[in-house]
């Protein structure tokens, strides 16, 4: 297990590295750090200004190789923008931001408590609703239910998620006027207010998917041998479903759900921004529209490495809740 | 630039007839095609008349009519232009569906009646603006798949079949590509490339590469240790031989489902690029995104965003009622579940 362990890790560990270079090329090689600094202080800037702005920022040295220092030297390589890049990323230590000169450690701080307020809520409504009612669906398969919930979740799933956030807001929102249509309060109280229409437009689109998904899993556990050894010693249908499939199927539910924890604190991006939840989502969608570069490298930086974590922390439970898995 | 969308149509017709009879030389293509065609006629007429609308919008050439008007001289008009005639629309703002009195702005409409969905902010036709969306959205989900599936390809059954050192390479790229979330790296891809067509096409065949490669990938390491590849290699066929007679017919199948069911994430995907302002000119979900504020308006505007996603939903329903029917006919396992 430790081997495994370790590999696993390493593993992970390469595919940081690599996503790093990616990131380099994309943010450093493709894009001109000079188009990001004219963008920054403006095409009449002074020549001093444009030059302080790029140190600042740390856009001031060559992209690999450093030519002011001698073949030997070992700061040829070190003292360039690749290594700077890595140095980093790697300490958390992000910088300022490329917009307005805040710094983004401080704005992911602040961000990532109104994005849990509302992922969670989120992630938990949505994963109870889609269980209950995949196991709803599973239990009447082959059924006019069973029928009328798959065409349900077809037609729910053929929507885009914007037009479910327009709907929302307007029926629920404007017309209903049971929620308020957007805004945050650090006051939980308040805030729940706030969050009960984005978390219900959030699990209504989407449900259509994992019930989907959910089902074949439950429909795929109800055809094993302990289900009809259990019928046969007279097991009720309910005591079936919830306490030999529900219980078995959980494995493959936790691998597809220990995924999607991390990114729980990169918020979520659409609900965000139009449901006024100053979340790390919101930042993003901020960051796009103000050419604001550094924060968008580490939105992206800490979003594949949050998701690498939660790949292995799936196999480790995998590794764990299931023990036919091989280590090798 | 027009006769580069002329090519492509003259190219995918080819392309179109070609796979048509190799399709139909072959008995489990043209089985699985007939029952597809029994089971969701209805879904592949739709999806066929969007292609239809699509081409009629691919297709442009000047001609001195468009010299006539001023505002289209020097530009090349497509059949779905030369049908509609923008240049003619003489409304300035919004104009309700077969409106026949003005309500909007005071000024008399110079065309009450005429628009079957009204027009916009800027006095353009709602249908004609959806019927235009159509092609943006093909070219976003199927163009796009349809460059990218070769190369995505030509990785993965490498990868898979000679495995060692090409897979080792193939199998971390792609897990590094895989390890940013896809929406994020979209949208680093084009606010790093810039916004257009061209470089929305190419972010989008970068972040969707990966899942062609890993399905090519895993199936040809499975059709590896078949019998009947074993069977070729003894007979001494070459390793390029195998994978053309042996291991791409036995992922096509697959190949297509991925690619129906990646179109719908494609098209879905964009209406977000849309309303974070990187989307494509003229697509449905910008469309959608303009259009949502003006639900607050009184009268309240509510064709644009109709006429957009209905259309919008139209299309990804059905490429997804024909991509699930794909599944259940060919693949047997889910056949077994379903029934």
């Amino acid at each position: 297990m430790a081997a495994y362990l370790l590999r696993r890790v390493g593993y992970g560990f390469l595919t940081v590295l690599g996503v790093l270079f990616l990131l380099f090329v994309l943010f450093f090689a493709v894009t001109n750090p000079d188009d990001i600094a004219r963008k920054a202080v403006g095409e009449r800037a002074r020549p001093e200004v444009y030059a302080q702005w790029k140190i600042n920022h740390g856009y001031d040295k060559p992209l690999f190789l450093n030519r002011d220092f001698a073949g030997s030297d070992a700061r040829r390589y070190t003292d360039t923008l690749l290594a700077e890049h890595y140095r980093r990323m790697l300490t958390f230590d992000f910088g300022r931001s490329d917009a307005d000169d805040s710094s983004i450690a401080k704005r992911l701080w602040d961000g990532a408590g109104p994005s849990l307020t509302l992922t969670v809520p989120l992630f938990a409504l949505g994963l109870v609703a889609g269980i209950a009612l995949a196991l709803f669906v599973a239990f009447f398969r082959e059924t006019y239910i069973d029928r009328a919930v798959l065409v349900l979740c077809m037609l729910t799933m053929s929507v885009a998620s914007l037009l479910y956030i327009i709907a929302g807001q307007y029926l629920i929102g404007m017309l209903l006027k049971w929620f308020p249509i957007s805004g945050f309060d650090p006051n939980p109280a308040i805030a729940a207010r706030f969050l009960a229409l984005p978390v219900l437009v959030g699990v209504i689109s989407g449900l259509g998917a994992d019930v989907r998904f959910l089902r074949t899993v439950f429909i795929e556990e109800m055809s094993r041998d302990y289900v009809r050894t259990a019928r046969a010693k007279g097991c009720g249908d309910a005591r079936v479903m919830v306490r030999h499939v529900l219980r078995n199927a959980l494995i493959p539910i936790l691998t597809n759900v220990v995924v999607q924890i991390p990114f729980l604190f990169t918020g979520a991006l659409l609900l965000e921004s139009f449901f006024g939840i100053p979340g790390l989502g919101a930042l993003t969608v901020e960051a796009i529209q103000g050419n604001d570069f550094s924060t968008l490298r580490t939105m992206v930086y800490l979003g594949a490495l949050l998701f690498i974590i939660g790949q292995i922390l799936t196999d480790i439970s995998y590794a764990l809740a299931d023990p036919r898995v091989r280590l090798s | 630039m027009h006769w580069v969308s002329n090519a492509i149509v003259v190219l995918l017709a080819a392309g179109a007839v070609w796979v048509a009879r190799y399709a139909a030389r072959d008995r489990f293509w043209r089985e699985n095609a007939a029952q597809l065609w029994r089971r969701r006629r209805l879904a592949i007429v739709v999806v066929a008349v969007y292609v239809f609308i699509a081409l009629l919008d691919s297709i442009s050439w000047i001609d001195p009519a468009s010299e006539a008007n001023a505002l289209t001289s020097g530009r090349p008009r497509t059949i779905i232009d030369r049908i509609f005639r923008p240049e003619t629309f003489k409304e300035a703002s919004y104009s309700a569906p077969l409106a026949r009195v003005a309500f909007y702005g005071g000024q008399p409409l110079a065309h009450p009646g005429a628009h079957l969905l009204g027009t916009d902010l800027l006095g353009r036709d709602v249908v004609y603006r959806t019927l235009k969306g159509a092609r943006v959205a093909l070219l976003i989900g199927g163009l796009t798949s349809l460059v990218v599936i070769p190369i995505a390809l030509l990785f993965g059954v490498s990868a898979g079949y000679w495995g060692r050192r090409i897979d080792d390479a193939v199998f971390f790229a792609m897990t590094v590509l895989a390890s940013v979330p896809s929406l994020l790296l979209l949208i680093a891809l084009i606010m790093v490339l810039g916004k257009g067509t061209v470089q929305v096409c190419v972010a989008l065949g970068v972040t969707g590469w990966v899942h062609f490669c890993r399905i090519a990938r895993g199936e040809t390491l499975k059709l590896r240790e078949a019998d009947f590849v074993a069977a070729a290699r003894a007979l001494g066929v070459s390793d390029v031989g195998i994978i053309r007679r042996h291991i791409l017919p036995n992922i096509a199948h697959l190949i297509i489902i991925t690619f129906a069911l990646s179109f719908t994430a494609l098209v879905l995907s964009e209406t977000i690029l849309s309303y974070l302002g990187i989307g494509l000119e003229g697509s449905w979900g910008q469309m959608i995104d303009q259009a949502r504020n003006e639900l607050s308006r009184t009268p309240i505007i509510w064709w644009n965003l109709a006429g957009a996603s209905i259309a919008l939903f139209t299309l990804v329903l059905a490429v997804n009622v024909i991509a699930d029917a794909m599944r259940d006919i060919i693949d047997p396992r889910t056949r077994r579940e379903e029934r």
